[in-house]
């Protein structure tokens, strides 16, 4: 009964602090703006099912891709067995999901085969950051923090999947010297409890339920930490994918608030009306975390920092200053900063800086090339470009801000309707004396 | 061999005599100004005449669809463009576009929509696939120049818009042997020309995105750059010059190595 009450309230205390942090977090995104409508939820859930269950893009890099699938998949078999931990330590019970027989089975033999493939996948992943120097890692975004953050993530699943290889071999060795019937499938502990272990079945009942407090403990915790850390990926990815943008990748959204005043200007017998809306005029483009849409808040909290966008990106791998990676953190960096802020003192407030400049400059958006290499690689489709040409869009109208050449371009186009400085007349000269060999 | 003078059909001499072509082939800025592209655009005319293709373009009437200006972050002045080409396009009752350059194909077939410009838009590589499939352009037959081609993917034919396998269909119908770079297809790596950097200098770096795209074609040993998109020309064009290549590796649109075969 102790037992039930201690882990009754360890997991109402869990809940609450969830349901604090989403509320703060969905009080950030009712600042953003409206985005794109979420329709086609049949197209969404293939897409979801290919790219966030099938984990394609990550193969796109084959062998850490690899690796990463063999955690998630980890992750979705494992959180089966959680379900059924919750229920146990409520409800007092002991695996109470083997009613379901042969599926309980299924569920306790995958999840405890992948514990140790996870448990692998992770210990490489733990070297790649701590020892070997790898390019992807680095970079003007990536400070101690981000590295920090990493480590302790794949610390806290790492000691994830030893208590509950703990738990489980202490179940079989339990079960066993007691001549209880084993209820679940479990091949890598058995062959663990197999080649040694505790001898007396105190030691082995005090093996299980430390190891079992320590899992579910550890999840508890893991669950209110991911929000705070670069790991809120966790539980942003796969909502992410299924809310991506389906357009090809070269399509920028209309500024539908442009169309108005383009629509208004070219004709002249509204040119002089007042704007149907009234009151203030919405900001075009992006200049600080309230200018985004809601999408784009999406894809910085979805974000992970992999890093495989920078790896990528024509300008980062010619020492430019871009990094896709770093637009996503700034991003997320920014409304962590000034969210709470226009909270308390309304959307209007000012701290007297913004996302542009003071977090991302100018000489990075002027650097982006559109090619959509970082949206194409990203394995949760993230869509840097189209929040880079928002931020430009924002600089150009709003502040007549751009390079030099460009504005040079905007008045040719202007003035002669090409980007050059040709006479429109002479549009047709390429086709002067033009013959075709005829046989 | 004998030559024939082409008159380019232009909409506005076709409409005045009821004329109504199948096709508008849209030539943008680069096809009209741009010396080395200008080429590109009279090869692919003379495949359209050689195929006997109803089409027509604006000529003079042609403008800027706006596409620089938009990936520039000049939106207003982008819609400007769009909405005035939009007209032109209405009044000459066009249906279906060819585009040789990507960035127009882009910006035509996804974001013109949008502001009630709807078309069939075609890629100049999907029409004259299409047309080799059928039959009506036969690329085979002997003779090549070229030892082995690579091919370069423009991002708004590319990642963009998902058009890998036409060119590399056309350069195997050429009889022609692709020596794929190591980042190709929706790995290929941007020539450095896209986002309206065409018209501007790169921002401070270790290293011009041109070189780093024209070393990698280079070292596949192949003696034809094979490219799709003007921007994409100027950048191999000069990549090859920087690295003095000129002798060795040539650059040449898809369509030129087809007029060249068929002897246009």
């Amino acid at each position: 009964m102790d037992k039930q009450l201690i882990f009754s309230g360890a997991l109402l205390l869990t809940i609450a602090l969830f349901f604090f942090t989403v509320n703060r977090i969905a009080g950030f995104f009712r600042l953003t703006r409206p985005g794109y409508p979420v329709k086609d939820f049949g197209k969404r859930i293939l897409l979801m099912l290919r790219v966030a269950f099938g984990q394609t893009k990550i193969f796109r890099r084959p062998v850490t891709g690899f690796l990463h699938a063999l955690v998630f998949w980890g992750f979705c078999v494992i959180l089966l067995g959680s379900i059924e931990m919750v229920i146990d330590g409520v409800g007092g019970l002991e695996k109470s999901l083997s009613f379901l027989g042969p599926v309980h089975d299924l569920i306790m033999a995958s999840g405890d085969i992948f514990a140790l493939l996870v448990l692998l996948s992770i210990l490489v992943f733990l070297v790649r950051r701590l020892f070997l120097n790898i390019r992807r890692f680095e970079g003007i975004e990536m400070k101690k923090k981000s590295h920090i953050d990493a480590v302790v993530s794949l610390s806290l699943i790492f000691l994830l999947m030893v208590t509950l290889i703990g738990m489980n071999t202490g179940y079989i060795i339990y079960s066993g010297l007691e001549g209880k019937t084993i209820h679940g499938v479990y091949p890598v502990s058995s062959f663990l409890a197999g080649i040694g272990g505790p001898d007396e079945p105190r030691k082995a009942w005090l093996l299980m339920e430390t190891s079992w407090w320590s899992h579910i403990l550890l999840i508890f915790f893991f669950a209110n930490y991911l929000p705070y850390s670069k790991h809120f990926h966790v539980f942003m990815s796969v909502p992410n994918v299924f809310l991506s943008r389906l357009e090809p990748l070269g399509k920028l959204y209309n500024m539908d608030n442009v169309t108005r005043e383009v629509k208004l200007m070219m004709n002249p017998e509204t040119a002089f009306s007042a704007s149907p809306e009234g009151g203030t005029p919405e900001r075009f483009g992006v200049r600080d975390a309230e200018d985004v849409t809601w999408k784009n808040y999406f894809d910085s909290l979805s974000c992970t920092e992999c890093g495989r966008c920078t790896a990528v990106c024509p300008a980062n791998l010619t020492g430019k200053k871009l990094s896709p990676r770093k637009i996503m953190m700034d991003l997320r960096a920014r409304m962590k900063e000034k969210g709470p802020l226009m909270i308390k003192n309304g959307k209007d407030f000012n701290d007297g800086k913004a996302l542009i400049r003071d977090y991302i400059t100018e000489e990075e958006l002027w650097a982006c090339t559109t090619c959509n290499a970082c949206a194409k690689e990203c394995p949760i489709n993230i869509n840097h470009p189209s929040l880079i040409i928002d931020m430009r869009r924002y600089l150009v109208m709003e502040e007549g801000s751009a390079p030099g050449e460009l504005k040079a371009v905007f008045s040719n186009i202007e003035n002669n309707g090409a980007p050059w400085q040709y006479s429109p007349e002479d549009r047709l000269n390429w086709a002067n004396n033009l013959e075709i060999n005829v046989n | 061999m004998q030559t024939r003078k082409i008159d380019i059909p232009v909409m506005a001499d076709l409409h005045s005599k009821g004329v109504q072509p199948e096709y508008l082939l849209w030539i943008g800025c680069a096809g009209a100004y741009d010396d080395r592209y200008k080429k590109v655009a009279r090869a692919f005319v003379k495949i359209l005449e050689h195929l006997n293709v109803s089409y027509g373009v604006l000529g003079t009437e042609e403008t800027c669809n706006g596409d620089p200006a938009r990936r520039a972050g000049n939106e207003m002045l982008f819609q400007m463009q769009a909405l005035q080409v939009i007209e032109t396009l209405k009044r000459y009752n066009v249906r279906k576009i060819i585009t040789i350059c990507p960035h127009c194909y882009n910006v035509f077939k996804n974001e013109y929509p949008d502001l009630g410009g709807n078309y069939e838009v075609i890629s100049y590589l999907v029409f004259l696939k299409e047309k080799a499939d059928s039959g009506q352009l036969n690329l085979t037959g002997s003779g090549n120049k070229y030892a082995t081609v690579t091919y370069h993917d423009p991002c708004y034919l590319g990642r963009a818009n998902d058009i890998y396998d036409e060119p590399r269909e056309i350069i195997k119908k050429l009889g022609l042997k692709l020596q794929e770079m190591e980042r190709n297809r929706s790995f290929a790596l941007c020539c450095g020309a896209g986002g309206a950097q065409m018209f501007k200098e790169a921002e401070k770096g270790d290293k011009e995105i041109f070189l780093e795209r024209t070393e990698e074609a280079l070292r596949t040993g192949a003696s034809v750059i094979a490219t799709a998109c003007p921007f994409c020309m100027t950048m191999m064009t000069d990549g090859i010059k920087y690295s003095n290549a000129e002798e060795k590796v040539k650059n040449l649109d898809i369509a030129e190595l087809i007029a060249e075969k068929l002897g246009l």
